[in-house]
């Protein structure tokens, strides 16, 4: 039995069995990273010794005749953002290089509860900002289907090591579309859970009021089994969502008859790419064959959630970003400091240190954020994004009263080379047209491959749901899956 | 709308990062277009919108007042880029 | 216009002081980390109060309580939703590069507390309160000049702790007021069990804003630039450095004839040794803090019926205890000031020994002269002070009921103070006893005879010659009333045929 070619909920079960061991799968895993890594770049951290040990520590909890975790043996990649007391945080940053929180995010404290074996941290754009993982300090991750191709950002590591089948499923974080872009890029299903539902404690921040942590794995179900142990209240960050958590993957059996589907009519306009629409449109008569119907609707101030986005997420990044100044952790100068230039050698350690320790999409974001709340420009500029925001949220609410979920695209266009757009800043903020206003509104998304190009480069197809609508989001992408292969392709690498 | 370079010169300062003059030239232009590109929304009339700066609707979040356990010293100043075993280190704070 | 108070003065002073406590919480503002002063340094942080990545603030229930009691206290409106803020600023003891603070939406706002001096120097003034807010405090940088070194340590064990923000009207109209208006609200605080307000541990801590408004002879007013005081670190200071700046303020418009708006608002650092203050260093960025909304943290709202309950569970003030003293137990406003002065548990006593003794004013007099003495020379308060209020009621009875003079009474008080022993057991073993009639009848007949020049005197009309046979009843029995003494031997000395 080949650990990495099942699915998680059949590796759980085959470890629960015995039919594996938690070692057999995690050293799969590993063999595999060290076979394909070199040539995907996907993880930024891999610890043998001490996932083998944790995997070591599931099977003897199993030969002890005790009561295994849902996630039991189940190798995961867990985004650099995250952070870990026992592995490196960097965000990709030279800023935090060689960084070792005193402290587990909550979601690696709960995957380690549920016996999940965290195989390594993976690549990103640095502190999240991109939408190619280009943005990198330690390199671009490699896309698995081409590797001249990028695989969409910032939680490209994480879609990587999926799609390469190197983990069998991942954590990401989305922010304006970073689970879902990358695993629409690169051909597996992310979920970005409804703002709240997934503890951002450990979660380190981009933009708080965006920011989502979520699955990635190759089926939407998977994403469930994922959810069911990550999400729930978490006392200690105010923002999470004292509610319930479903059991997802017991919801998945009932069919979508009667379910409506919106279809937004503007997302098919100039720009599109032909293959990626004919695609989507396909995906919608998969879900009407499963029995849900489609209408078109309207988005109407959706347009502006690229302009509302760039004008939030720097603004709240500048403020986030602040911490990182040399004095208490991460990069500091090693310049003297003792130059005229600056009012004072700390002021001058300051700027040294952040502009040594950034990478250029973040100093541009930081700058626009710092601009966009600066005295004079706050009004027009970061006020009036927050007002948009409150319109594109109530389009969504309009929608959700007509429709229970809405389809599309997930990005304009397949996977492109890497270093197509690294010199327009601005056509890369573009690329998260189809996502940003998920976040905006705080609601649920997926995405989920639903084809290929002529030349073999996946397609995603994205769903979004009101508010904690989650078990009805991963129904629809299951029904979906059970009806078309396009999420069991794998990367001819692979 | 566009930005000089005195302008971006002022938000770096207040952004702690230094900048070189091409650096700041470039920055210049780079935030010049996505400024032009985000004035896209005064098309928008927002008089009677209220900002929406929080997805989330909820309210009175709070911990009760029970200490816990504090970071032992050694680890709260571990990763400090310069320490002396008690205090973090920086150049001299000027008197204010 | 606000009208001139030293009428000696060409000049209005006005003052406005903005002033932050810290919260008396078991715990920091955010995170569980204790609330304690004097620990050694980053032995009370977290992640959260270091600002490590990743690392989320939760809001400490207690705090908002202890800061909407303030507020109510204060007089003012508390809102029914409020939220926080970042204030962003880099600053090495500000480990997130910004401060939780409240902006636009502080919880409270628009109440008063009244400045009022006992000894009469100035009128009553009620200043009225801009606004309080709820913040968090920032850590300590430390900086040895003398050790000639580059660096600077930074201690986070402050960053956290919960602060309020008092923000007064410029209002007041003199040093003397300011500091009495200080006085008054750490009294306030104090009461309220919202804050120890110790400013050697910096746990109150104030600035102040001040101007002078100067009529010039075209009957138009000039009103000098706002100068802002910083570390003044006792009321006693506060009061200095505003009569110092006052002065200097007036001397730079009769030199200059600067007007505000000409200038930027100045911040000025109090130096106590040197007793000036001096210009500090303008920091460029410190008037652009980019406030936004807090994103880590939800706003909180309370209904009109729980503020409306707050307001009726506050207990008395101090401002309404004087007055209640006063007016219950007929004592001098004096009399109340002071024994408020001491806390609530001193007038709890104050009032259990005025209930025994059924007199506010002897109660009064005892407490200010001998309680108090014994608590400052000890250095003890109230809690601790070894006789209940009782046993002090015990012992002026019986000097109401003759048994000892006052002076006696004192001297047994104290040896119940220094022995824990009741004014019963001190009375015995003194050998202090009631004397007896005959006893006395006896002592004052031995005196009238030992004392032929005393009692001619006497039958001369001079009665108070008798004082003297007063003093010698004394030195044969100490425990004789003055009193009786006087009586008796006046009596006997009448019964005496004339000479």
């Amino acid at each position: 039995m080949q650990p990495l070619e099942l699915s998680a909920i059949d590796l759980v079960a085959a470890v629960a069995n015995g039919d594996l061991t938690a070692v057999e799968c995690t050293q799969a895993a590993l063999d595999r990273i060290a076979a394909l890594d070199p040539g995907t770049n996907a993880f930024l951290h891999v610890d043998q010794a001490s996932a083998l040990a944790a995997a070591e520590a599931v099977d003897a909890k199993r030969a002890a005749g005790k009561p295994l975790g849902p996630l039991a043996g189940l190798p995961v990649g867990v985004k650099d953002a995250l952070c870990t007391r026992d592995m490196p945080t960097t965000c990709a940053s030279k800023m935090l290089e060689g960084y070792q929180p005193p402290y587990d995010a909550d979601t690696v404290a709960r995957l380690r509860a549920a016996d999940a074996v965290i195989i390594g941290k993976t690549n990103m754009d640095e502190f999240a900002m991109g939408a190619s993982n280009e943005n990198s300090a330690f390199g671009p991750v490699r896309n698995p289907w081409d590797a001249t191709r990028a695989t969409g950002g910032s939680s490209g590591g994480s879609a990587a090591c999926v799609a390469a089948s190197m983990s069998t499923v991942s954590i990401g974080s989305d922010t304006g579309g970073s689970i879902r872009q990358p695993a629409g890029l690169c051909g597996v299903t992310g979920l970005k859970p409804t703002y709240g539902r997934v503890s951002r404690r450990g979660l380190v921040a981009f933009a708080s009021s965006l920011d989502q942590i979520g699955p990635m794995a190759h089926s939407a179900a998977d994403c469930g089994l994922v959810l069911e142990t990550i999400a729930g209240h978490d006392p200690l960050d105010s923002t999470s969502l004292d509610e319930m958590v479903p059991s997802y993957t017991q919801m998945l059996e009932e069919p979508l008859a009667g379910i409506r589907i919106g279809r937004v009519p503007a997302h098919f306009g100039e720009g599109l790419d032909p293959e990626v629409a004919a695609a989507v449109e396909e995906g919608f008569r998969v879900l009407e064959a499963a029995g849900a119907t489609i209408h078109d609707i309207d988005l109407p101030h959706a347009k502006y959630g690229v302009a509302t986005y760039y004008l939030i997420a720097p603004s709240e990044a500048s403020s986030n970003l602040a911490r990182y100044d040399g004095v208490h952790y991460g990069h500091r100068t090693s310049e003297p400091c003792r130059s005229d230039a600056f009012d004072s050698p700390l002021v001058e350690m300051y700027c040294r240190s952040r502009a040594e320790g950034f990478g250029p999409e973040v100093k541009r974001r930081i700058m626009l954020g710092t601009y966009a709340l600066s005295a004079g420009y706050y009004d027009a500029y970061y006020k009036r994004a927050l007002q948009v925001r409150r319109l594109i949220r109530q389009d969504y609410l309009d929608a959700f009263a007509k429709v229970d979920l809405i389809g599309g695209p997930v990005s304009a266009t397949p996977a492109f080379p890497l270093g197509e757009k690294t010199d327009d800043p601005l056509a890369m903020y573009l690329l998260d047209l189809y996502t940003v206003t998920t976040n905006l509104a705080g609601v649920c998304g997926i995405s989920f491959p639903c084809g290929f190009t002529g030349s073999g480069l996946p397609i995603g197809y994205q769903l979004q749901a009101p508010a904690l609508a989650e078990p009805l989001l991963l129904r629809a992408a299951d029904r979906f899956q059970r009806l078309t292969e396009w999420h069991r392709r794998r990367p001819p690498s692979a | 709308m566009s930005l000089s370079r005195d302008d971006v010169a002022k938000v770096a300062t207040l952004a702690r990062l230094a900048l070189s003059e091409d650096e700041l030239a470039q920055m210049t232009s780079e935030l010049t277009k996505i400024v032009g590109f985000v004035s896209l929304l005064e098309e928008i009339d927002t008089s009677n919108v209220e900002p929406l700066a929080h997805p989330l609707g909820t309210t009175n979040v709070f911990r009760e007042d029970e200490p816990a356990p504090s970071l032992p010293v050694e680890l709260a100043i571990a990763t400090a880029p310069k320490q002396d075993g008690e205090c973090f280190l920086v150049p001299a704070v000027l008197g204010d | 216009m606000p009208e001139p108070t030293d009428n000696a003065a060409p000049y209005t002073t006005v003052i406005g002081l903005e002033v932050h406590v810290q919260l008396l919480t078991k715990t920091k503002l955010f995170c569980s980390c204790e609330n304690r002063f004097g620990a050694p340094p980053n032995t009370l942080t977290c992640p959260v109060c270091l600002g490590l990545p990743g690392s989320l603030p939760v809001m400490n229930r207690e705090a908002f309580r202890l800061a909407v009691r303030a507020a109510t206290a204060l007089d003012c409106t508390i809102a029914e939703f409020t939220k926080w803020d970042r204030k962003n600023y880099f600053y090495p003891d500000l480990p997130k590069g910004y401060q939780v603070s409240q902006f636009d939406l502080p919880f409270s706002e628009h109440g008063q507390l009244e400045a009022i001096d006992p000894k009469g120097a100035f009128e009553p003034r009620m200043v009225r309160i801009l606004r309080v807010h709820l913040e968090e405090d920032a850590g300590k940088s430390m900086h040895d000049e003398s050790a000639g070194t580059a660096d600077s340590r930074i201690d986070l064990n402050r960053t956290g702790t919960p602060l309020l923000e008092i923000v007064s009207e410029p209002d007041l109209r003199s040093p003397a007021e300011a500091r009495c208006w200080l006085g008054e609200l750490r009294l306030l605080l104090v009461y309220l069990g919202v804050s120890d307000c110790n400013m050697q541990e910096g746990s109150l801590r104030v600035d102040a804003n001040v101007n002078l408004h100067i009529p010039k002879a075209d009957g138009s007013l000039a009103k000098t630039p706002i100068v802002e005081i910083k570390n003044m670190n006792s009321f006693r200071s506060v009061e200095r450095a505003l009569t110092y700046e006052v002065v200097r303020q007036y001397e730079e418009w009769q030199a200059t004839g600067k007007e505000l708006g000409s200038a930027p608002k100045q911040t000025r650092g109090w130096d106590d040794a040197a007793g000036i203050t001096r210009g500090q260093r303008h920091k460029e960025e410190s008037s652009d803090y980019r406030y936004f909304p807090e994103p880590d943290l939800v706003p909180v709202t309370l209904t009109v019926d729980e503020i409306a309950a707050i307001r009726e569970g506050m207990p008395e003030s101090p401002r309404a205890l004087r007055k209640r003293l006063e007016e219950t137990w007929k004592i001098p406003a004096y009399d109340a000031d002071v024994l408020v002065g001491q806390g609530r548990a001193l007038v709890e006593y104050f009032e259990t020994l005025a209930r025994l003794v059924d007199d506010g004013k002897v109660a009064s007099n005892w407490m200010q002269q001998d309680v108090l003495r014994t608590l400052n020379e000890q250095g003890i308060a109230i809690d601790a002070f070894p006789v209940a209020a009782a046993g002090l009621a015990d012992v002026i009875g019986r000097v109401k009921k003759g048994d000892f003079d006052t002076s006696r009474g004192r001297e047994i008080f104290a040896e119940m103070i220094a022995s824990g022993r009741s004014a019963e057991e001190v009375v015995a073993a003194m050998g202090i006893a009631a004397v007896g009639d005959d006893e006395l009848m006896a002592l004052c007949r031995e005196l009238v005879e030992a004392n032929p020049k005393i009692v001619a005197d006497v039958q001369s009309g001079k009665q108070q010659a008798a004082g003297g046979l007063i003093g010698q009843a004394k030195k044969k029995n100490p425990n004789v009333n003055p009193g009786q003494v006087r009586g008796l031997c006046l009596k006997i000395i009448g019964e005496l045929p004339a000479p």
